[in-house]
């Protein structure tokens, strides 16, 4: 990307594209470990840091690894460092090993180190997919720790284990359960995108822009397309930009990167819904 | 003449009831169990259920008027909605559980899923499960100013025995509205007589928790066991006013049937193998869930439409 930089990629993780209230990514640990303020920062960091590493080593060996079995190489990569990070926790911050349990070595499928590592750093340089990591990383642990401090504010009158409620507050322990979970995730996204909405108001319409066309304005028919010259964003956002220039002439082999690239953009996109 | 050559579209024929005609009528079915409630209770009784109803319009309102919508406060479901979740409180409960339990039900369980029809499940019954799992001890603790100790049902799951009569007229412990047999059904009966509600989800729904609880209670048929089950607990409330509300039930009479008898499984289930000693709301909550399925299944087909080949 022509103007990505790290303040980009550190921007794009915590607000842009929110791996927890954008992309609704890793949904199995934003649900399970929230029960606390320290959990879900603990989980968040725990993950911030394997995502940074495996973004990290990803990117430097993007040129070796084969494309067919990249995603093998990736889990390998990820697993290494999600056993490090355990083993670390286990010796140094026991309880919140014994707090985060099963769910440390579960990271290795958090879909999103997975789809960074197929996105982002199999196709960037390396200090950019560091930071690209970093952001995620952060903003992963800042959802996590805010849906873990409203839990534990509602659900035991706590914040980070300092008391909040008057201690006439009957804790209401619904929100410590998974219905908790799934009110403020749910609130969460809606404040979210609410924020997001009237913000698109007043700019462009980011609506239509993604409505699915890929963006392949060269071989498209349709004239009244109002996206159809504005390419330079939407190609930002498939990473295309490098392949097209409005001063080199197309070639049909340029046609056929495109598409591949298209393609492999949207395996990345169903990968990410396995989660 | 002029009416003679009115060419209209169909419906030509029009009940006269609304919303609020049918609301209002369950609401007069509700007033004897919430009397005897009162009567059973007292004063407290009373001051609960009139938070409850008063939490339940006022977010209405409010949400209404934020939102910008159309007001429908006067078509008193919110009204029901709180008398029945104020019947469904147990006497002793502090003032807030009432309101906490109101705006759950209105707001979260109703108006997010677009207001009334939109719910998919009894507005009520949810907003009790979540005080039951959110606030277990307060929920559960019957203790108040005219009875203490466990209900009825709790004394039956662990192999006592109950005043059968006292069960029957509703001088027993429990949450407001659920006590008394005979008031429950004498609004039944209101509501079966106007028309409102009819026998196919209580009767399956009553006939197969009996037959569920002869089969499976490990007591055979015994007349005193199954009739305190029967009496017992929120079976009568939960059979006759929240299983047939108009929103969340089949639309389908076979649908309505099926409905009726899963309940009545469901309770059975839940009462006599469960670790608590009530399932009539969690019974009726998950069969709400079911509904659109169940009305997938028994949806009539058109005439000529159908048949083994297409």
């Amino acid at each position: 990307m022509k103007t990505d930089s790290i303040s980009v990629r550190l921007f794009n993780g915590l607000i842009k594209e929110n791996p927890t209230f954008v992309l609704l990514l890793g949904m199995c640990p934003t649900l399970a470990v929230t029960t606390s303020a320290i959990n879900g920062l603990g989980m968040g960091l725990t993950t911030m840091v394997v995502l940074a590493m495996s973004n990290l080593f990803i990117s430097l060996l993007r040129n070796i690894i084969p494309d067919r079995v990249r995603i093998p190489a990736f889990i390998v990569i990820i697993a290494s460092f999600v056993t490090i990070v355990e083993l670390l926790l286990k010796a140094y911050i026991p309880f919140l090993y014994d707090a985060l349990g099963l769910y440390i070595p579960l990271i290795v499928v958090n879909c999103i180190i997975l789809g960074r590592a197929e996105a982002y750093a199999s196709k960037n340089r390396v200090i950019l997919s560091l930071f690209d990591g970093i952001g995620m990383g952060l903003g992963f642990s800042m959802a996590l720790t805010i849906i873990g401090a409203i839990r534990e504010l509602f659900g035991a009158g706590e914040c980070f284990g300092v008391r909040i409620m008057p201690q006439s507050y009957v804790p209401c322990s619904i929100f410590i359960l998974a219905p908790g979970a799934f009110f403020v995730l749910a609130c969460l996204t809606a404040i979210q995108n609410k924020i997001k909405i009237a913000g698109e108001k007043k700019g462009k319409d980011m609506s239509k822009i993604q409505s699915g066309c890929g963006f392949d304005c060269m071989n498209c028919n349709v004239s009244h397309c109002p996206d159809r010259t504005t390419n330079e964003e939407n190609l930002e956002v498939l990473e295309l930009d490098d392949m097209v220039s409005d001063t080199v002439p197309i070639t049909p082999q340029d046609i056929a990167a495109i598409n591949d690239a298209v393609a492999n953009n949207e395996s990345v996109k169903e990968e990410n819904d396995n989660d | 003449m002029d009416e003679r050559l009115n060419v209209s579209s169909n419906p030509h024929v029009r009940s006269k009831a609304s919303t609020q005609s049918i609301m209002l009528t369950v609401v007069i079915a509700l007033l004897p169990a919430f009397g005897f409630g009162v009567f059973n209770f007292g004063i407290k009784a009373l001051i609960t259920v009139i938070i409850c109803v008063a939490t339940c319009v006022l977010t209405e309102l409010v949400f209404e008027l934020l939102m910008k919508k159309k007001v429908t406060v006067s078509d008193f479901s919110a009204v029901v909605t709180g008398l029945l979740l104020g019947l469904n409180l147990p006497a002793g409960a502090p003032w807030w559980i009432g309101i906490i339990g109101g705006v759950f039900a209105i707001l979260v369980v109703k108006m997010l899923f677009g207001g009334l029809g939109q719910n998919f499940m009894n507005p009520a019954l949810g907003a009790r499960c979540f005080l039951v799992i959110s606030y277990t001890s307060i929920m559960t603790n019957f203790d108040c100013d005219a009875y203490s100790g466990a209900t009825p049902l709790a004394v039956l799951k662990d192999g006592g025995s109950v005043d059968i009569m006292n069960m029957i007229t509703g001088r027993i412990n429990g949450t407001i509205g659920e006590t008394s047999m005979i008031a429950i059904v004498l609004g039944a009966c209101l509501l079966i007589m106007a028309g409102i509600i009819d026998l196919r989800i209580p009767g399956s729904y009553i006939v197969t928790f009996a037959l569920f609880v002869c089969i499976f209670g490990g007591r055979g048929f015994d007349p005193a066991f199954l009739s305190a089950q029967l009496s017992g607990g929120g079976l009568m409330l939960g059979a006759f006013f929240m299983a047939t509300d108009y929103v969340t039930r089949p639309v389908t009479k076979k649908g309505q049937y099926i409905y009726g008898i899963f309940l009545g499984i469901m309770t059975g289930i839940f009462r006599l193998f469960g670790p608590s000693a009530e399932g009539v709301s969690y019974a009726i909550i998950l069969g709400n869930l079911l509904v659109p399925l169940i009305e997938k299944f028994t949806y009539p087909k058109a005439f000529g439409m159908g048949g083994e080949h297409i």
